[in-house]
């Protein structure tokens, strides 16, 4: 298998606020890993330094063989093949949906306006909303919304996606929908890093599920394992919570 | 029948307006007396005054006003209005200041093309708007060479020039200077870069902090100071960089406002998609912060064309100076209400229309999208 992200040893501070420690992490091509845990654990920081939102302060992280510096190149290199969908969407409100899918590929990868356009209908139609093309976003549905944000991201072509909470700021019935999307994605064979509470999600498509806490990895097992059988009490706590609630 | 019906309910509706919004208690009542009968006593007035009982060429026994002493006002005192001769008689100096009148057909032709040039920028859905934004970026050169001369059409230097075209050419170019000029301004004070930031920081605060006038005095006593021997850039060159530098910095802030409004995820969102810094900025950051700056940016335009009448103290002719100048002629000394009220309507002409504009673009940029 080949490793295609990889953490060590790695650690970030907001000021005196230890937000991640030692984090290690090896994600190998076509693997979904499940992260979770409460909310201030460090892991939606641990997915944004994979992109470089934020910069770690020590340890290494390496995405496709390149290292993480403060070098520019090596950053923009590795956003385009690393897709992000965000909790709150992050449209561009003043683009239509087919112009938010459409801009990254026109102005990073150079294509043809026409061409982008193209591959922009063809992530909607697989997004199930090619109707919605010459709308904006304000005039969608949440669920709506979070779909073209994946098409947007999938429309750079990108061999990693990263999803950060992409179902917490949506109404329940609208969780499904995107949901959809994603196991549909995972069946394909992205390799996808999904921080989620959805637990069902988790249990269908996870091939590792990972808790944190405290900005700590503080259990790493298989979803059988995980759910079954978990090791640490943090995490027996933690499953106690979501589950029953 | 029905007609009938219709118009009693039509009169129905007015009456019913007119009881609940201006005669819903006795406060309201009297307040609704107080502002007819005032704005009654002061627009009767100032109708009779500018126009019923008003002179515009001739006066009130046919004869062609060439001076004062022919207004019917300084024969009959107190039974006569405005005296508008005065405006007729100056019309090409508030029009062109002291350009050659047989060359005034260039300024014309200038005045002209401007609403052409202006158009393609105010109005995104014109049709060939391509072409107007070609014109509006060869307009400035075009003006520049009708205005001052060149190969083929004379010279006439700037010292000629007055009246509503410095008036205009002050505010145009400096507006239209001064906005490309402030966006670098806005982001640079944002900048990550330690040292760029402070050199914006400090040059907005230090503009922001200096009255215009001393701006004018400084431009046009020390600009030459900066420059080479031999270089010595007119009174409007002077006067048009200390008003582009002062609008700048002003436009700046107003911008800035508009970039702080910007949600943190939306440059996530371009950064995670492999956009780079300017990409992000141009296209995501900027038409939405631009968008919410519409209003201050426009309050600050009104500000400074309003404020290029001050270039009278460094010896310019603008619209007001070329007034006092009218004033100060003792054919027509002392009409200063009709010199005043003249200049006021032209000011609040471009201001008005730029403030409509304003509501315009607010309105259609809502209904545009979310």
């Amino acid at each position: 298998m080949e490793q295609v992200i990889q953490l060590e040893k790695v650690n970030k501070w907001y000021d005196d606020f230890h937000v991640l420690k030692d984090i290690d992490l090896s994600v190998q091509r076509g693997q979904k890993i499940v992260v979770c845990g409460p909310s201030g654990s460090g892991k939606s920081t641990m997915i944004r330094c994979i992109n470089r939102l934020e910069a770690h302060q020590k340890g290494h992280i390496v995405v496709h063989n390149t290292e993480l510096t403060n070098d520019l190149k090596n950053i923009d290199m590795i956003r385009k093949n690393v897709g992000m969908v965000f909790q709150q969407f992050n449209l561009f409100p003043h683009l239509s949906v087919i112009d938010n899918i459409s801009l990254a590929p026109i102005w990073v990868k150079k294509m043809p306006k026409k061409e982008a356009e193209d591959i922009a209908m063809s992530y909607l139609e697989k997004v199930k909303i090619p109707e919605q093309a010459q709308k904006f976003p304000g005039q969608l549905s949440g669920g709506q919304q979070q779909r073209v944000a994946i098409a947007r991201s999938l429309a750079m072509n990108p061999d990693i996606m990263l999803f950060d909470e992409p179902t917490s700021a949506l109404d329940p019935e609208m969780i499904k929908e995107v949901l959809d999307v994603m196991i549909q994605l995972a069946e394909e064979g992205m390799t996808m890093l999904v921080v989620t509470h959805e637990m069902g999600f988790a249990k269908t498509v996870a091939d590792q599920m990972i808790f944190m806490d405290e900005g700590k990895i503080v259990e790493q097992a298989t979803p059988d394992e995980f759910f079954n059988n978990p090791k640490s009490d943090r995490t027996k706590l933690f499953l106690s919570q979501i589950l029953n609630h | 029948m029905t007609t009938f019906s219709n118009q009693s309910l039509m009169r129905n509706k007015y009456y019913n307006w007119i009881i609940k919004n201006l005669f819903s208690s006795w406060v309201n009542s009297l307040m609704t007396v107080v502002a007819i009968i005032f704005i009654y006593e002061v627009g009767t007035f100032f109708l009779n005054w500018a126009f019923f009982a008003a002179d515009f060429r001739t006066n009130f026994q046919g004869e062609l006003i060439t001076d004062r002493s022919f207004c019917s006002k300084n024969i009959m005192p107190g039974e006569y209005g405005a005296c508008w001769a005065i405006i007729y008689a100056r019309w090409d100096q508030f029009m062109y200041g002291f350009y050659p009148i047989e060359e005034v057909w260039r300024v014309n032709f200038v005045y002209a093309l401007l609403p052409l040039a202006i158009i393609g920028i105010l109005f995104d859905k014109l049709p060939f708007r391509k072409y107007f934004i070609y014109f509006t970026f060869i307009y400035p050169f075009l003006a520049y060479f009708m205005l001052y001369g060149g190969p083929g059409l004379s010279v006439v230097g700037t010292n000629k020039w007055g009246g509503l075209l410095v008036t205009l050419f002050l505010g145009v170019t400096g507006i239209g200077l001064a906005f490309p000029l402030s966006i670098i301004l806005a982001l640079g004070r944002r900048s990550k870069m330690p040292i760029v930031k402070s050199l914006c920081v400090v040059f907005i605060e230090f503009i922001r902090g200096v009255p215009l006038i001393t701006l004018l005095f400084t431009a046009n006593v020390m600009l030459p100071l900066f420059l080479p021997d031999g270089v010595n850039p007119d009174n409007l060159l002077r006067a048009l960089v200390a008003v582009t530098l002062f609008q700048s910095a002003y436009m700046a802030e107003a911008i800035r406002g508009g970039l702080q409004a910007i949600p943190r995820g939306q440059i996530e969102a371009a950064q995670s998609l492999g956009l780079n810094y300017w990409q992000t900025t141009r296209k995501i950051i900027l038409p939405q912060a631009l968008k919410i700056a519409i209003p201050p940016i426009v309050n600050t335009c009104i500000g400074l064309f309003k404020d290029t009448s001050l270039v009278l103290i460094i010896g310019l002719f603008d619209l007001l100076g070329i007034g006092r100048a009218a004033l100060a002629d003792m054919t027509w000394t002392k009409l200063y209400y009709e010199v005043y009220v003249f200049i006021s309507l032209v000011f609040f002409i471009f201001c008005f229309g730029m403030s409509r504009y304003s509501l315009y673009l607010e309105k259609k940029l809502k209904t545009d999208n979310s």
